[in-house]
């Protein structure tokens, strides 16, 4: 397998973060990883984006112009990289700030994902990126999600732990909206 | 240990504390600025020295004085800091002291930006200061490589007294790959004759790089260029995967050949045979395994992030024995391996013509 994913969205997001997640979760999977960030003269508010590769040999190139995967947390990436996702490939977007008419396909998987609201019940706004993750990794299959459990404690800094349980309540939470027969966007 | 998840300019700082690096000397600069950020909190724990100096002028003769005294010393910056240092690269280098200087690439000319960049492979393979010298230039292509390649560095450095350059770039310097960690053995180097340490009950030494005797410094400049013959005779580090049949050899290093190795897997699961060589030493230049496959017929297509440096080494090593053509990206655009399958597939079709 060889399966490359680029995750977007307004700078502090979270985009990062799950990146970093989903690699760690990989990479304890036994799989082959790489991170790869968007870097520069960038802000809260601005844009940021990472590619990630997961793959059972060696990774070649950590940049990508054809992903296999998108999760898109706000409009301008949507535009962005969803034209560029290969032929059978998904998209994950965050129904809360993309409109279902921002974008159409019919030769990838679609998923959109009310992002915001879901982690806005959850108690934290911050949680949305962790909610699209969910959904990606529900449609995907591309990690288990046990491992991402795992790699919470990895990633997130000591002083973060005591949330563990809520990032797992909202990646919980992400992954049962995209089995909702309405979480299907435009696929 | 597992392996940890890591940041190429972290697995550098990490590889020069794990080799036994007790001073670091530098200025901040993007995107290197993790290495002394890293350093800042662990050099001062394990009995060693870290100094933010007030330039990169000043922390290059930082280095030049720590390396005199045989302390294993390192300083690194980016392409324009590393410009700076380039009066002190060359002192080292007549002066015989060891040094690492790290290199994580920026884009210029000038001030440029901070997009990934092949630029500065004339500067560091050619030397950009003054006089007949050569250092070490590794050219590491994985965070992992990151990590071994700097303690290979030290081992070179202090081995032939003598300047080892990591030659990185953004792209390896902030992205994140698995990391073994190793701890390498400790290697002793005999510096008992030259190092610097205080004269009480022996003669005095002097490390210097001036030379104002009757033909004295013809014979440091000779003595320097057979320590240069035996290092191209010997220290060469090449990945060469062109197996019998190969249509065309891309030759790439670093975080290009991460691109084209990408570029090269698709050609090939398509049942083409295209090879890759990747240069991991460019000084010492892997000239001799590069003629071999020239030799074979296969013809060479060198691809970097830039307009076209390492070519000139590649043709000067086919001599002429098969085509090289060359495709590269200046800075501000990132190629894809969709890019670089084009320029395979161009060369394979018979659709580009020899430079």
């Amino acid at each position: 397998m060889n399966h490359d994913v680029i995750m977007a969205g307004f700078g502090g997001q979270g985009i990062l973060m799950i990146g970093n997640l989903l690699a760690v979760s990989g990479l304890r999977q036994g799989l082959q990883v790489t991170f790869f960030p968007s870097y520069g003269v960038e802000m809260r508010g601005g844009t940021a984006n990472c590619t990630v590769t997961l793959s059972d040999r060696a990774v070649g190139s950590p940049v990508t112009s054809r992903p296999f995967g998108v999760i898109a947390m706000n409009e301008p990436s949507v535009a962005k990289f969803g034209p560029r996702i290969r032929p059978g490939g998904v998209l994950v977007w965050n129904a809360s700030l993309v409109g279902p008419d921002a974008f159409a396909r019919d030769d990838i998987r679609s998923v959109g994902v009310r992002c915001n609201e879901i982690a806005e019940d959850l108690g934290n706004a911050k949680l949305a990126s962790m909610v699209a993750l969910g959904a990606y990794v529900a449609v995907t299959g591309v990690v288990d999600v046990a491992r991402i459990g795992e790699a919470l404690s990895e990633v997130l800094p000591e002083k973060a732990h005591k949330l563990i349980p809520l990032n797992l309540d909202a990646i919980e939470a992400g992954r049962a909206a995209a089995d909702e027969p309405g979480g299907d966007g435009h696929g | 240990m597992a392996k940890t998840f890591e940041k190429g300019n972290v697995a550098i700082a990490k590889a020069a504390v794990a080799a036994g690096c007790k001073y670091y000397f530098g200025y901040p600069i993007t995107p290197q600025s993790d290495i002394p950020e890293y350093l800042s909190g662990v050099l001062p724990s394990v009995g060693g020295q870290f100094v933010q100096a007030e330039s990169e002028v000043a922390s290059i003769n930082m280095l030049l004085g720590a390396g005199a005294t045989g302390k294993r010393a390192m300083t690194s910056s980016s392409s324009p800091g590393i410009s700076l240092k380039q009066e002190g690269i060359s002192y080292m280098a007549g002066s015989e002291v060891p040094g690492v200087i790290v290199n994580v690439q920026r884009s210029g000319p000038g001030l440029g930006g901070i997009a990934p960049s092949q630029g500065d492979y004339f500067q560091a393979t050619r030397g950009g200061g003054h006089g007949d010298y050569r250092i070490f230039v590794l050219a590491p292509s994985s965070v992992q490589e990151m990590y071994d390649l700097t303690v290979l560095a030290f081992d070179l450095a202090d081995q032939y007294r003598m300047p080892a350059m990591v030659l990185a770039d953004a792209m390896l310097g902030m992205m994140k790959e698995p990391l073994d960690e190793w701890v390498p053995e400790p290697k002793a180097f005999d510096k008992g004759d030259w190092a610097l340490g205080g004269a009480s009950g022996r003669p005095g030494r002097r490390v210097k790089s001036l030379f104002l005797g009757d033909g004295e410094l013809a014979e440091h400049n000779w003595r320097l260029a057979e320590k240069y013959r035996e290092i191209r005779e010997k220290a060469v580090r090449v990945d060469v995967q062109v197996p019998d049949g190969c249509e065309l050899a891309v030759v790439a290093f670093g975080s290009a050949a991460r691109i084209a190795k990408s570029a090269v897997d698709r050609a090939n699961d398509e049942g083409r045979r295209v090879g890759l060589i990747r240069p991991i030493t460019l000084w010492p230049f892997p000239t001799a395994e590069i003629r071999e496959v020239a030799e074979r017929g296969v013809p060479l297509l060198a691809v970097e992030l830039n307009t076209g440096q390492m070519v000139e080494d590649v043709r000067l090593s086919s001599e002429g024995r098969s085509p090289v053509t060359f495709a590269g990206w200046p800075p501000g655009y990132l190629p894809s391996p969709d890019d670089v399958y084009g320029e395979i597939a161009r060369r394979l079709a018979g659709g580009e013509k020899v430079a």
